[in-house]
């Protein structure tokens, strides 16, 4: 029986919603907001994609998924299958399907959201991600060991998408983490309601399989330097992916109040050091009970929730532009505002003002209005004079941006660039031989997923370089599309079966 | 999980002890001034500890501790030879500069002693005078006394009541090496941020280069947190990976005070709550005995 045709108007026409912690129950714990779909809604939802001839999802992914293969196994309900499609490119769907900004990637050019919604690509994703978790598959492919030491420092996304390529090249691999846990920004950065660390160590438990080996407690550079992992240690080649962690300020009066700190603070402190458990665990946290957190990208929005969660009574978020120039994802803007968050747009801070103890009371802020658009193409703010006001808090959060960390710079001879971050070429090569690098630490902060295209891009740039086989390479001829006619190559158009019409024949 | 095992401990007073821990890379790599981040247990905080000294030979580094907060005084109990560490990393910070100097006065204060240590070594097998100007409370507290005589040309001691060495703060220490010695060329201090900073006005205007090692709280210890922030003349730096030496002259120290006071209310509380506990352990204990 022929497949029922799908066209825009005989798929569901609504897209499948999710299930979500009711908004003001979630803003007091740090369990999970989005309960990811069921097998049936998943289904619904997969049947909403129109298998379109065009790919535009592919071409918005950053690492080229084949989405629209994933989704069909889906409908075939061959859910192994789709988890197989899915880590041919991206190794952590459990992941990417929960942080990704799948409206500015996949989603956004989605063929079906020309019309209507969009198919929620990230929540198939993130369907078939935690479906592997629970049924626990594990892909362990023949591995022929090569004798080649590959040394990756950071354990963050970069970092795990190397290690896994290279393992799987035979290579030994040593992941080396300065903090006590392996897993970098997904562990410390993204809270457990956004990314509930137990994935992250089971995506990290599947690369220990694999023959990945974690040494945390290490500092690279420090603890010993590129040049002897090279040198005396014996490695071959090494991948740095450091991550851009250093904090920003603005340098504006009163950051040194007690009650000021950077998001990064915040969030390690009560991600990583469960500081929300004090006095089951020791770090001190001191959350605000009148937060405002300065900033609008993720780590704001991040910041913003867990104050929430931590027991203030009151959270504001400032940010100098309007919210559709906000850099964080849609899904968290919108899930921060369901919690009750205040948004004050178009507001920057000029002042933070402290009490006769030194601690924060209130911040000075002023109104802003969008002008010309600057060099990144936003529209730059401009100060409204004499818009002054006051917003009370006990708490200010920075999540403004990051810089380089300066570690891998100071220890290492590499080539930087004059904001500090490692210069690569088009390959990710740095200026060291067999020593590269990928993710925030070359590009600034960035997202989880580029991160792990950079490093898989790497890893196949270091095999290149080590001598190992590509395996990433499709040894096809390459064949225009225009040069095909009705589908065959150019090398098959004098067979007799194919005979091209001339315009002149009846 | 293995830890960072123990190899050696003494103690030196009812609140300061010292311990070695045997960790042969950290050894190798350890250079003076620079620190460590040590979780006692999986549930621990990230404190940061100078390392006071190191043997490359032995494959240990030591780290001097005074048991002041919760974390400090739970290692006091439980940190014996043969237990372990849960997280040890480093060696952390830029490691100490130690240029030409022909007369160096190396001052350690209090809590300080120890992590200057390792600066007063470099100095004199750079081929420095090095004149080393210690400050305890009283004579019971003086440890290292033999340590520092044996790398420095002079060891100046300094007691709060004077039951031992000079009477006074080490600032009075300095200034006698200060007026006996006019060619000091540099001045290495170590201590409570109160002593660095009158260290530093000791010093200031008179062409004496000062170097500080700061203290301010710490998470992570490796740049991503900004919990280290100082100000050093108009601009910020962070304390684990710019500092943690800086130039004494260049720092706001009322500004290092007052944020090292952000976590009080939390650190205080957790000491009680630990001094509770300890006690109540005691009375169970002398229970059970009986």
């Amino acid at each position: 029986m022929a497949a029922k045709k799908r066209t825009i108007r005989t798929i569901p026409q609504a897209r499948t919603p999710m299930r979500e912690q009711p908004p003001l129950e979630r803003a007091h714990n740090f369990k999970e907001v989005a309960l990811g779909y069921s097998p049936a809604e998943a289904l619904v939802e997969a049947d909403r994609c129109l298998q379109c001839p065009d790919e535009p999802c592919v071409r918005g992914c950053p690492v080229g998924i084949d989405i629209p293969a994933f989704i069909a196994k889906i409908t075939e309900k061959h859910y192994r299958g789709a988890y197989e499609v899915i880590t041919d490119t991206n190794l952590l769907p459990s992941v990417c399907g929960r942080v990704c900004p799948q409206e500015s990637q996949c989603e956004g050019v989605c063929t079906v959201g020309d019309t209507l919604e969009p198919v929620a690509i990230g929540r198939l994703e993130r369907f078939v991600g935690d479906m592997a978790i629970d049924q626990k598959w594990v892909n362990r492919p023949y591995i022929e060991k090569n004798g080649l030491r590959v040394g990756i420092i950071g354990s963050g996304p970069a970092g795990m998408a190397c290690a896994a390529d290279m393992a799987k090249a035979g290579c030994e691999v040593i992941v080396y983490e300065a903090f006590q846990e392996p897993g970098g920004v997904l562990k410390y950065g993204i809270p457990d309601f956004r990314l509930p660390n137990d994935v992250v160590d089971v995506e990290i438990d599947k690369l220990r399989q694999l023959g990945v080996a974690f040494e945390c407690n290490t500092l690279v550079g420090r603890l010993f330097t590129i040049e002897q992992m090279l040198t005396q240690m014996g490695f071959h080649a090494v991948f740095i992916g450091t991550g851009a962690g250093y904090p920003s300020f603005m340098g504006i009066p009163g950051e040194s109040l007690n009650g000021v700190l950077s998001a990064n603070e915040l969030l390690t402190r009560c991600n990583l050091m469960h500081g929300r458990d004090f006095p089951d665990f020791d770090t001190p946290l001191q959350p605000g009970k009148r937060v405002a957190v300065i900033g609008a990208g993720n780590t704001a929005m991040d910041a913003l929730r867990v104050s929430l969660r931590l027991g203030a009574d009151q959270v504001v978020c400032l940010y100098r532009r309007s919210r559709s120039e906000a850099p964080a994802r849609a899904e968290e803007i919108h899930h921060a505002e369901q919690e009750g968050v205040e948004f004050h747009w178009l507001t920057n801070p000029v002042e933070v003002l402290g009490d006769s103890g030194k601690r924060v009371r209130a911040i000075r802020c002023q109104k802003m209005e969008l002008g010309e658009a600057d060099s990144s193409g936003r529209r730059r703010p401009l100060p409204i004079a004499g818009s002054e006001f006051e917003v009370e808090c006990d708490s200010v959060v920075y999540a403004i941006g990051t810089n380089a960390n300066p570690i891998i710079g100071q220890t290492a001879r590499l080539k930087l660039d004059k904001r500090g971050y490692i210069e690569t070429d088009a390959k990710l090569a740095t200026s060291m031989a067999g020593v590269y690098a990928g993710g925030d630490i070359v590009t600034g902060a960035a997202t989880v997923i580029e991160a792990m295209g950079a490093g898989r891009k790497a890893a196949r740039e270091m095999k290149s370089y080590l001598g190992l086989r590509d395996t990433m390479a499709v040894y096809e001829p390459e064949v225009a599309h225009a040069a095909r006619r009705f589908g065959f190559a150019p090398e098959e158009h004098g067979y007799s079966r194919v005979r091209v019409a001339s315009s002149s024949s009846p | 999980m293995p830890g960072f095992n123990i190899v050696a401990r003494e103690d030196f007073s009812d609140v300061s002890f010292l311990l070695e821990v045997l960790h042969p890379q950290l050894a190798q790599a350890a250079q003076p001034g620079q620190f460590v981040i040590v979780m006692l247990h999986d549930h621990g905080e990230r404190i940061p500890l100078t390392i006071a000294d190191f043997d490359r030979d032995r494959g240990t580094i030591t780290l001097v501790i005074q048991a002041v907060g919760k974390t400090t005084r739970q290692m006091q109990q439980q940190c014996r030879v043969g237990t372990d560490l849960h997280a040890v990393v480093g060696p952390m910070g830029i490691p100490s500069h130690v240029g030409r100097a022909k007369k160096v006065v190396c001052i350690g204060g209090g809590l300080g002693v120890a992590p200057v240590f390792p600066q007063a070594r470099a100095y004199a097998q750079a081929g420095a005078h090095v004149i080393a100007v210690l400050g305890f409370r009283n004579r019971d507290l003086v440890f290292w006394k033999d340590r520092f005589a044996a790398v420095c040309d002079e060891v100046q001691i300094c007691t709060d009541d004077g039951s031992a060495g000079v009477k006074g703060q080490v600032t009075t220490g300095l200034a006698q090496v200060l007026a006996a010695h006019p060619d000091v060329d540099e001045v290495v201090a170590i201590g409570p941020p109160v002593m660095m900073k009158a260290c530093a006005e000791a010093t200031r205007g008179k062409g004496i280069k000062t170097v500080v090692s700061l203290n301010p709280v710490m998470v992570d210890g490796t740049g991503m947190c900004g919990g280290c922030r100082v100000k050093i003349g108009t601009g910020i730096k962070f304390a684990c990976v710019d500092g943690p030496d800086f130039d004494a002259h260049a720092v706001d120290f009322d500004d290092l005070m007052a944020r090292l006071g952000r976590y009080r209310p939390t650190e205080q509380a957790a000491l009680r709550k630990f001094d509770d506990a300890c006690r109540l352990h005691r009375l169970a204990g002398d229970a059970d005995a009986q």
